[in-house]
């Protein structure tokens, strides 16, 4: 039984990969998910608008009093400090490229085209074998259109995948009007793979306090639905190599990602939650599910019920919907 | 062979030698020297080595006495040692000074030198410390420029060691310890080339060992010790030719040639002055000047001041000097005069033959000023046939009349020089960029350069004055500029306090910082402004560098715009070359905060020039206004008449007639000093205040004040003064007040962060919210006028109005007595004291340990303790940092003391006074505020009724009576006092059983002197001398107190509990005995957003970092445990509490396994400490 899937070009043992998780900060959960079984680890990404606002916040502490006072010309001793930037995210990912087996994909979160772009090299430099860019942003400005938000992810994609020759994996947000063209557009400016989708952190309401608060909440197995969804109406039709992200949680959800046509299925708030142990159980249940049902490879389920191999492509579309509501009986 | 030039201060000079040459480093932070022991902590990080191929042993210890016994065994132990200090931190280590010398031990001090405390504290510079220490058989050198602070450092080094005399090596507090200089920098070789291999192994060899051990420190007696004594004599004779010697080793080796005593001027000198230190260098350069016009003067300029070497200094002197002024920058009150003085007469008394006339003078205390027109008036002095002995000069002695007059107008200053002249604001960043301008010039140019700065002392709005020049020659002028070719103001506002523009030459370009345009700025010029322009003939340019610094990202800071347009317009350097060194500079000093700040300041390097632009104005002055007036008219005289022109940088004018002679200021000075320094302001929106108090009481500088009074007392109120139904079950039917003095604000938005209302339909509004002040500011002027004259609130009323003051609702209406000080925006210690003043103030004394509390509390021009309408209030002091314990027990005696002799008393006026007053006077319980107040009424009937009693006693009993009313003493300071140098003083004050309340605001550094470490700093945090991170953990002030059973004890956190907080401070201070309350104060050097500093302190609590509780040994009597833990197990991560500080944050970033390393036994820790004082409040 072949588990052995190509993702970006990279050979990968079997089609579950770890995504961006804080697991991959320390190294040694590095070698823990190797040892586990995945097939290649997403590293966390690097904020581009975090490094900025780290140095911002830096600058304002050790401004603050500063030179003001004839007894003291500072207040933070500032010989100790490391600077700011992205230095230590890539010797982490230099480490991890030279240290773990399988391959190490950098992911990175930008917020202008010359800082995308300037990472992008220094990224490649640490001998990663691929590079995720995460078009994460919340267009809530009501005078931009879509159109503009749109041809600026455009070109920080072309942008940064002509900047670098590692293969690039667009994680996109599922909040567009139009995703499968804006994914054949992304593809077209260079993107090898489309990795679906983009979970955003959803603020929430303290009642008590009347306060916005962060509540980060790890996925769960229906979320698994949507991606599945856009998997199987993209793969096929865009020219990309397909991660399913958010909602793999067991051996069945790898099972449907592979079905509806991604290359692989990424795995993490299960990992979170679980511990290290739940991946050889996925890998199991895969390699049980694929014994009982006669497929011989991975390659061979991949898009096995895409869109246009199913018999009715309709059913990944609106009418699956109302066939639910037409079979509710109240 | 070329050095390298570098452009540093006398600080870092000295301590360039000073760690090369040492093995073992003892330090503690005072000021001036502070400096130096950072910068060997700081070397030390960095792992630099000394001469020997080591890294030097860097330790922080818990006082200057401290550092002396360290340094002292480091010795005998065969270490080379060094330290810093200064001023009282000197005085504390002259008992080891003795010993040090006694032993024959070679080591070096340097010292940044600096007034002792007298009639006031002062961190500037004199010599009255070296001074002090004369006579400890320490040899004194003295340098006298930045140059010679690396030098003489040097020199004292490589000679004490052959010497076997220790060496106090001196210079200037600030005017030289502060002044960044170009200069050149000896390297390692050099150092080590100085440094005699023999002498160090000869040291070595002499070290204590258990391998051959001798017995040092006998006690001797009458038999031998004076011989023994004299035994040292020869080492002492020795020093001066062996400090020669080294003095030609360096020329040889350096090029520079030093002498014991150095002559300037002419050969023929007919008229001398010999001084020492920074006025050395005014004089010489006064004294060639002088020369060149054709007067026989000359300047011998002492070095070697211990031993005093006769031979030397007669040799120096020239044979043709008639007469001589020796100037001394200290004062021995009492003295024949003062000691460089006496020792110059001695020394001419010795040699015998005709004597010329010697004359002595002070000068220069506490960095006054000296300048060459008074190095002028001394000369002058001199060619009287009567000259005035043991003058001032400088100052205006209209009492005594020591001074010599002299004329303001002579200067001597090279026309080669540039000088530039900059008022900025702290938090604009002038000064920082100034310093890298000098930088930029002195080593990107072969131009000399100078840069000193003058701060105000206040650490919230603070106003610098940065004084600079530049030219082709060394610059020998250690005194501030007046008139300079280039003056900056980075304040409009200043244009209406100041005289921004009188320093500024004929011809001169001024760069002005405004809003306003080119076109447009003419008008709003003040006419003073208008005039100096006229008539000075100079140039204005205008720039809205907020503007810029808006559109750049730059927040506040204006400092890359000004010194831009300062490049451009001053012509230093071509402007393309100033432009490129301006950004290397901005590489190397913002570097390290990542690409965005770099190019933000790049940005706003780009954007200036092209927003710069010269003013043209018409040649008639064409606004008649003058400058505002700096108080009210209706302020007390000597507001007016002294704290007016101290706020108008005039305080150098006043005459000595003008001051207390005995510091002894008016209270409540700050009110009338209306500083307007907020950009925003809280305003009240009193349809949704819930008159809950929390903003009131969190206010740090008591801006915000509420008061409940009856409906009718509105009348005659402003259009705009807001009000609303007084929310009280106990007062219904009357009116409610929440006022914000706009004017005394700071802006820090802590009462915002505290205020818990908000709008339900748009819950971003609170009650109160910040809003511009500009727009406001006259309207709330008169809002606030009227509302101070509504009635005040006293404890004794909330009493009779049956208010519980147990929450800040009813704390908000007792009138505080201490407003508007000058503590940091957001400052975390004084919401404290303010609560402290409002439960108690009017029966206070308050002895204040030095630190920020003593310099927000009482440094001139204006003081914020104040007093109520019936005059009383705080009675505050500072004695020392150490003694502050032991200063507020003082207190607590003397009242015992008189409490009892009043009391003794009385009963002998039974008389006069009738038996029931007497008895009730000696039975008053005086346990409510009601209660006092009912015995000051008694005290105020025996007044009034021994007002015509012929009793022989009847003086001597109003001298006392007042004591028969309670008065509660508060010791109040910071952590470095409480836990540090003032530990062993607290410790005993506590066991000492006396009722005395102690406060510490715990801010777990030293945060005067810049945020040093003390034994307050937590497990892990960064801080100065811990720049790796504290490796050991906080003690536990709160435990070892509670162990002695007797002391009450609280540890409290305003932003966690405000009601814990009261309840702790009525207790302490009710309690019959000593109270500590430990306070948690958030400040600046915990790298915090300081408008975060309350919720900072709310996780401190909720993380078990801080744990809030009360011990209180009355409850012993009643059967109940004394502990009682007012807060909830820990229910916070401590990293989530780490992670918003900064201090622990850098180490995260820099050394992130021993951070986790930290991290993971703090967590521990604070497990820990709850379960123990969980156990021990459930015994």
């Amino acid at each position: 039984m072949n588990l052995g899937t190509n993702y970006l070009g990279l050979e990968l043992k079997n089609p579950l990969v770890h995504s961006a998780s804080p697991l991959t900060k320390k190294l040694s959960n590095l070698h823990r998910l190797e040892k586990a079984g995945v097939s290649a680890i997403v590293m966390h990404s690097l904020f581009e608008e975090q490094i900025e606002e780290e140095g911002m916040m830096l600058d304002r502490i050790l401004s603050e009093g500063a030179d003001s006072f004839g007894e003291a010309s500072s207040f933070i001793p500032d010989y100790n400090v490391v600077p700011v930037g992205a230095d230590d995210h890539l010797a982490h990912l230099s480490r991890a490229a030279s240290e773990i087996g399988i391959p190490i994909i950098a992911s990175l979160n930008g917020s202008s085209l010359g800082g995308w772009v300037d990472y992008a090299a220094r990224i490649e430099a640490t001998g990663v074998a691929a590079l995720e860019l995460n078009l994460y942003n919340v267009p809530s400005d009501p005078d931009v259109p879509a159109s503009e938000i749109e041809a600026g992810y455009i070109d920080v994609v072309r942008a940064v995948c002509s900047s670098t020759s590692l293969p690039v994996a667009v994680k996109i947000s599922p909040f567009l009007t139009a995703p499968a063209h804006f994914a054949r557009q992304v593809v077209s400016a260079g993107a090898k793979g489309l990795v679906l989708f983009n979970r955003f952190y959803q603020p929430d309401i303290d009642l008590e306090t009347l306060e916005v608060v962060p509540n980060l909440k790890l996925s769960h197995s229906d979320e698994l639905r949507l991606p599945l969804r856009w998997t199987a109406l993209l793969s096929g039709r865009i020219p990309a190599d397909i991660a399913v992200t958010g909602g793999v949680h067991t051996g069945d959800d790898l099972i449907k990602s592979m079905l509806c046509g991604a290359k692989v299925g990424m795995m993490t708030s299960a990992v979170l939650a679980h511990g290290f142990d739940c991946i050889p159980t996925v890998l199991e249940r895969l390699r049980h599910w694929m014994a009982e049902n006669d497929y011989s490879s991975v390659e061979e389920m991949c898009g096995a019920m895409r869109s246009d191999h199913v018999g009715d492509p309709s059913a990944y579309e609106r009418a699956n919907y109302m066939k639910v509501l037409g079979s509710y009986s109240g | 062979m070329s050095r390298k030039l570098v452009a540093a201060d006398g600080n870092e000079a000295a301590a360039h030698v000073a760690y090369r040459a040492s093995e073992v480093i003892a330090i503690y932070p005072i000021t001036p020297s502070t400096p130096m022991a950072e910068s060997c902590d700081q070397y030390s990080a960095f792992g630099l080595k000394n001469i020997w191929g080591e890294v030097p042993q860097v330790t922080q210890m818990q006082s200057e006495g401290g550092v002396a016994g360290a340094v002292h065994g480091a010795l005998q132990t065969g270490a080379m040692s060094t330290t810093f200090t200064a001023s009282q931190g000197l005085l504390l280590m002259i008992p080891n000074m003795y010993k040090i010398a006694g032993e024959l031990t070679p080591c070096v001090w340097h010292i940044a030198a600096r007034s002792v405390a007298t009639h006031a504290l002062s961190i500037f510079g004199d010599h009255s410390d070296v001074m002090a220490c004369r006579q400890t058989g320490w040899a004194q050198l003295f340098s006298s420029k930045v140059q010679e602070c690396q030098d003489l450092a040097m020199i004292s080094h490589a000679a004490t060691l052959k010497a076997r005399v220790p060496f106090l090596h001196a210079f200037d507090g600030f005017r030289t310890s502060h002044e960044i200089q170009k200069y050149e920098q000896l390297d390692d070789e050099d150092i080590a080339w100085m440094i005699d291999d023999d002498a160090v192994e000869a040291h070595r060899a002499r070290a204590m060992t258990p391998d051959a051990p001798s017995v040092r420190g006998t006690a001797q007696n009458p038999d031998t010790f004076f011989q023994a004594r004299e035994a040292c004599n020869r080492y002492h004779d020795a020093v001066p030719d062996i400090v020669q010697g080294e003095m030609d080793r360096f020329a040889e080796r350096v090029g520079r040639q030093y002498h014991l005593f150095d002559y300037e001027g002419a050969p023929d000198a007919e008229r001398v002055i010999i001084v020492m230190g920074s006025g050395a260098e005014t004089s010489t350069e006064t004294a060639k000047f002088l020369q060149e016009k054709g007067e026989k003067v000359g300047v011998l300029t002492v070095r070697l001041f211990r031993p005093f070497s006769v031979g030397h200094f007669l040799d120096a002197l020239p044979d043709t000097v008639k007469s001589i002024a020796v100037l001394d920058r200290t004062k021995e009150p009492g003295s024949v005069g003062e000691p460089l003085y006496q020792d110059v007469v001695t020394s001419l008394s010795e040699r015998g033959g005709p004597q010329p006339l010697i004359i002595g003078g002070r000068y220069g205390l506490s960095s006054k000023e000296f300048t060459p027109a008074m190095v002028k008036a001394v000369f002058d002095e001199l060619s009287k046939d009567e000259p005035k002995n043991h003058f001032t000069v400088g100052i205006n002695d209209d009492i005594t009349h020591t001074s010599l007059t002299y004329d303001r107008e002579f200067r001597i200053e090279s026309p080669d020089t540039t000088r530039a002249v900059f008022w900025g604001l702290g938090a604009d960043g002038t000064v920082g960029a100034n310093k890298n301008s000098i930088k930029i010039i002195a080593l990107g140019t072969d131009l000399h350069a100078q840069g000193y700065f003058v701060y105000d002392s206040r650490k919230s709005g603070s106003q610098t004055v940065s004084h600079l020049r530049f030219g082709k020659s060394p610059i020998q002028s250690p005194y501030l500029v007046d008139q300079a070719e280039f003056v900056a103001v980075h304040q409009f506002s200043f244009l209406d306090k100041y005289d921004c523009l009188g320093i500024a030459a004929d011809g001169a370009t001024v760069l002005l910082n405004s809003n306003y345009s080119p076109d447009s700025i003419w008008e709003q010029l003040p006419g003073r402004v208008q005039e100096q322009l006229v008539t000075k003939g100079l140039r204005l340019f205008v720039i809205d560098a907020y503007k810029i610094a808006r559109e750049t990202r730059m927040g506040g800071r204006i400092n890359t715009i000004m010194q831009t347009c300062f490049f451009q317009l001053a012509g230093v350097l071509p402007a393309e070359e100033a432009i490129r060194m301006i950004k290397e500079a901005i590489k190397k000093t913002y570097g390290k905060r990542g690409e965005a700040v770099v190019q933000m300041n790049y940005d706003a390097v780009d954007a200036s020039l092209a927003a710069l632009h010269e003013v043209r104005f018409p040649d008639v002055v064409t606004r008649k206004d003058t400058l505002l007036p700096l108080v009210p008219g209706d302020a007390p005289d000597f507001v007016k008449d002294v704290t007016a022109r101290l706020l108008a940088n005039e305080g150098e004018l006043l005459p000595v007639s003008a001051f207390p002679p005995d510091g002894v200021f008016p209270c409540g000075t700050t009110r009338y000093e209306k500083r307007n320094i907020a950009q925003e302001v809280p305003v009240w929106e009193e349809d949704l205040c819930i008159q809950c108090g929390k903003c009131v009481v969190v206010c740090p500088h008591g801006v915000i004040r509420g008061k409940v009074y009856e409906p009718d007392q509105l009348e005659g109120a402003p259009e705009t003064f807001k009000s609303a139904d007084a929310k009280w079950r106990e007062m219904p039917g009357k009116r409610f007040s929440l006022q914000v003095a706009v004017e005394d604000c700071t802006g820090c938005t802590l009462c915002v962060e505290a205020c818990p209302a908000k709008d339900r339909s748009n819950v971003g509004r609170k009650a109160i919210n910040m809003a511009e002040q500009l727009p406001i500011r006259e309207k709330e002027r008169d809002n606030w006028d009227f509302f101070t004259k509504l009635p005040d609130f006293s404890p004794a009323d909330a009493e009779a109005a049956e208010l519980k003051l147990k929450a800040p609702k009813d704390i908000q209406l007792l009138t505080p007595y201490i407003e508007f000080s000058g503590a940091c925006t957001g400052c975390g210690e004084t919401p404290y004291l303010k609560l402290m003043s409002q439960l108690c103030g009017d029966r206070t004394y308050i002895a204040n340990a030095t630190g920020c509390s003593s310099i927000y509390g009482g440094n001139l021009p204006t003081t914020p303790w104040c007093t109520d309408k019936n005059g009383r209030g705080p009675a505050w002091s500072n004695s020392l940092f150490e003694d502050n314990a032991e200063f507020g027990l003082g207190m607590r005696l003397t009242i015992e003391q008189k409490t009892t002799y009043a009391r003794n008393l009385i009963r002998e006026f039974a008389a006069d006074l009738g038996d029931s007053l007497v008895s009730e006077l000696l039975e008053a319980s005086q346990e409510t505020s009601t209660a006092i107040e009912e015995q000051r009424a008694r005290i105020a009937q025996v007044r009034t009724k021994l007002a015509g009693s012929s009793h022989p006693r009847r003086s001597e009993m109003l001298t006392v009576v007042d004591f028969l009313a309670r008065k509660s003493v508060w010791i109040c300071g910071g952590d470095g006092w409480a836990y540090d140098i003032g530990y062993g003083g607290l410790d005993h004050v506590m066991a000492s059983g006396a009722n005395v309340n102690i406060l510490v605001m715990d801010t777990e550094v030293y945060s005067n002197t810049g945020g040093q470490s003390s034994k307050a700093t937590p497990l892990g945090a960064v801080a100065k001398f811990t720049a790796d991170g504290k490796k050991t953990v906080k003690k536990n002030m709160g435990l070892l107190a509670m162990d002695y059973g007797h002391v009450y004890v609280a540890q409290v956190a305003m932003g966690s509990s405000d009601m814990q907080t009261v309840k702790a401070f009525q207790e302490a201070e009710s309690y019959n005995g000593p109270s500590i309350i430990l306070a948690y104060s958030h400040c600046i050097a915990h790298g915090i957003d300081i408008t975060k500093g309350l919720t900072q302190q709310d996780l401190a609590v909720k993380s078990g970092h801080w744990l809030l509780y009360r011990y209180d040994p009355r409850r012993t009597s009643e059967g109940l445990n004394p502990l009682q833990l007012d807060c909830r197990p820990p229910k916070v991560p401590l990293k989530d509490y780490h992670d918003k500080e900064n201090r622990y944050r850098m180490l995260m970033k820099s050394s992130p396994e021993t951070a986790q390393a930290y991290l993971k036994q703090a967590q521990e820790v604070v497990n820990q400490r709850y379960a123990h004082f969980k156990q021990l409040a459930e015994l």
